[in-house]
């Protein structure tokens, strides 16, 4: 736990949903959630497995369309409710919008045909109009940072899941976005490779990078966040500070701990 | 003794004459492909297409291209512009007639192909493009076409192969090609060494177009 908790609440708002609602299949995914982030602030969200915490990241960085409710950062609305429907920005004030946050993936999707440089300093060149220079720099500076230095010739295949998800994280930082997704970030790889990426997502909160992290590390999140959402059939079970959610009183929530962390 | 003398006397006078129309074997099948990949490109984003009207119409154009002969596309591509439009058919048609005919069989073989292989490319590769900002013609022409490409060579690979072995049927629009050549002194010779030679050529071509084409292949072959 971070004592910044606090101090965050007069943070910039970042990000803000209201009363999103989704569907898959005419089955409710996500009830009517509603969520404030702040400049600074490691949100985790946790919950068993199809309780929507993927989706509701994804609709969050605008994977999914909502099917209703709000979605607005940095006090710029990216989609809103009109009608009973969810109507999107246009498609320009998207993109713009869509370069403030970045996206960790559960298996990385990085670039296969580009070298872990190339991976790095492709989309600030192509999006983010950089000269070749600057975003070299920029690229090889993330990339030595997370200890990659030596490969950064190299290509994704080569190496291991841990430095994969290192490279993606880079990848991300270097369009210099204002809060980052993580979607399971350790979902993919083994225990002894977890402990590298987690590291790497520790550094990052010291430095009060903005986090939103969906994640089945429990002691990870109780390290990192300043809060955590417990997320169960589509709804918000418990929202607080780390002590507040793992010291719930509710079964379910204390169930669902007690089962992931024995 | 005499007959391998006669054997040797035929070939010096057919080889520079086969040797002359593989020009136009090599011709069908360079400007074939140089017309029929892209527009097989195109074929393949109609197929794929939302828009129901385009992709309806894009599955009944591959469907009759590959369910019909193309000898008979040839015969068709050749006479339409008098039937339709009733512009006289000139000798210089000819070869205009074979290189469309050929196009459009071959575009409705690679469009499937494409398909496929723009179908292989996983959808995590286009969200995090998405995500970094990239625009769908930047995702399409940096991401996702590099991959396809690497990922398709092998079945174009076999179109380029057939694609040799059919410019043979250029014959029934009477354009002279190295196989016509071979059929005439087939008959003139009363013997099937000249189609034997002809084969000779084919292979040999083929085995070059099947290196080049490992060759790439390799170059690609420093990622998975």
């Amino acid at each position: 736990m971070r004592g910044g908790m606090r101090g965050n609440m007069a943070g910039k708002v970042l990000l803000e949903i209201r009363h999103l609602k989704k569907y898959f299949d005419g089955q409710e995914i996500l009830k009517d959630i509603s969520l404030t982030v702040r400049e600074g602030e490691v949100v985790s969200v946790i919950g068993p497995s199809g309780s929507g915490k993927s989706t509701l990241l994804r609709c969050a960085a605008m994977l999914e369309k909502m099917d209703a409710g709000e979605l607005a950062y940095m006090g710029e609305r990216a989609a809103y409710e009109a009608q009973g429907r969810c109507i999107y920005a246009p498609k320009e004030d998207l993109r713009r919008i869509g370069r403030r946050f970045g996206l960790v993936f559960q298996n990385f999707n990085l670039f296969p045909h580009y070298s872990v440089l190339k991976n790095v300093m492709d989309a600030p060149v192509t999006v983010g109009h950089l000269s070749k220079r600057e975003a070299r720099e920029r690229a090889e500076q993330l990339i030595s940072r997370f200890g990659l230095a030596d490969k950064k010739e190299a290509y994704p295949c080569q190496l291991s899941g841990g430095q994969q998800q290192r490279v993606s994280i880079a990848r991300a930082l270097a369009m210099q976005p204002k809060l980052l997704f993580f979607d399971e970030p350790t979902s993919a790889l083994d225990p002894e490779l977890t402990g590298e990426v987690l590291k790497v997502i520790k550094e990052l909160a010291k430095e009060k990078m903005t986090m939103i992290i969906v994640t089945h590390e429990m002691q990870f999140a109780k390290e990192i966040s300043d809060r955590v959402i417990f997320l169960e059939k589509g709804e918000i079970l418990a929202e607080g500070c780390v002590e507040e959610v793992f010291s719930s009183g509710q079964a379910r929530i204390q169930d669902f701990i007690g089962k992931v962390t024995h | 003794m005499q007959g391998w003398m006669e054997f040797w006397d035929n070939f010096i006078v057919m080889l520079p004459q086969l040797t002359e129309k593989f020009g136009v074997t090599v011709s069908i099948f360079v400007l074939t492909l140089l017309f029929s990949l892209p527009l097989g490109l195109l074929l393949a984003f109609g197929r794929m297409a939302k828009n129901g009207l385009l992709c309806l119409m894009s599955k009944i154009y591959i469907s009759v291209m590959r369910g019909t002969p193309l000898m008979l596309q040839l015969v068709i591509v050749y006479f339409a512009p008098y039937y339709v439009f009733g512009i006289k058919i000139t000798n210089s048609w000819r070869f205009g007639a074979v290189i469309l005919a050929f196009v459009l069989n071959y575009a409705a073989y690679f469009a499937e192909i494409y398909r496929s292989g723009i179908a292989s490319i996983p959808v995590g590769q286009y969200e995090a493009a998405k995500i970094l900002g990239y625009t769908r013609g930047q995702t399409f022409g940096k991401i996702i076409l590099p991959q396809v490409v690497k990922r398709i060579l092998p079945p174009v690979t076999n179109e380029m192969i057939t694609l040799v072995k059919d410019t043979s049927l250029a014959f029934v629009l009477a354009q002279v090609e190295m196989f016509t050549v071979a059929k005439q002194f087939a008959a003139s010779q009363a013997s099937v060494m000249p189609l034997m030679v002809a084969g000779v050529f084919y292979y040999f071509f083929n085995l070059l177009v099947a290196s080049l084409m490992e060759y790439v292949e390799k170059k690609l072959n420093y990622y998975r």
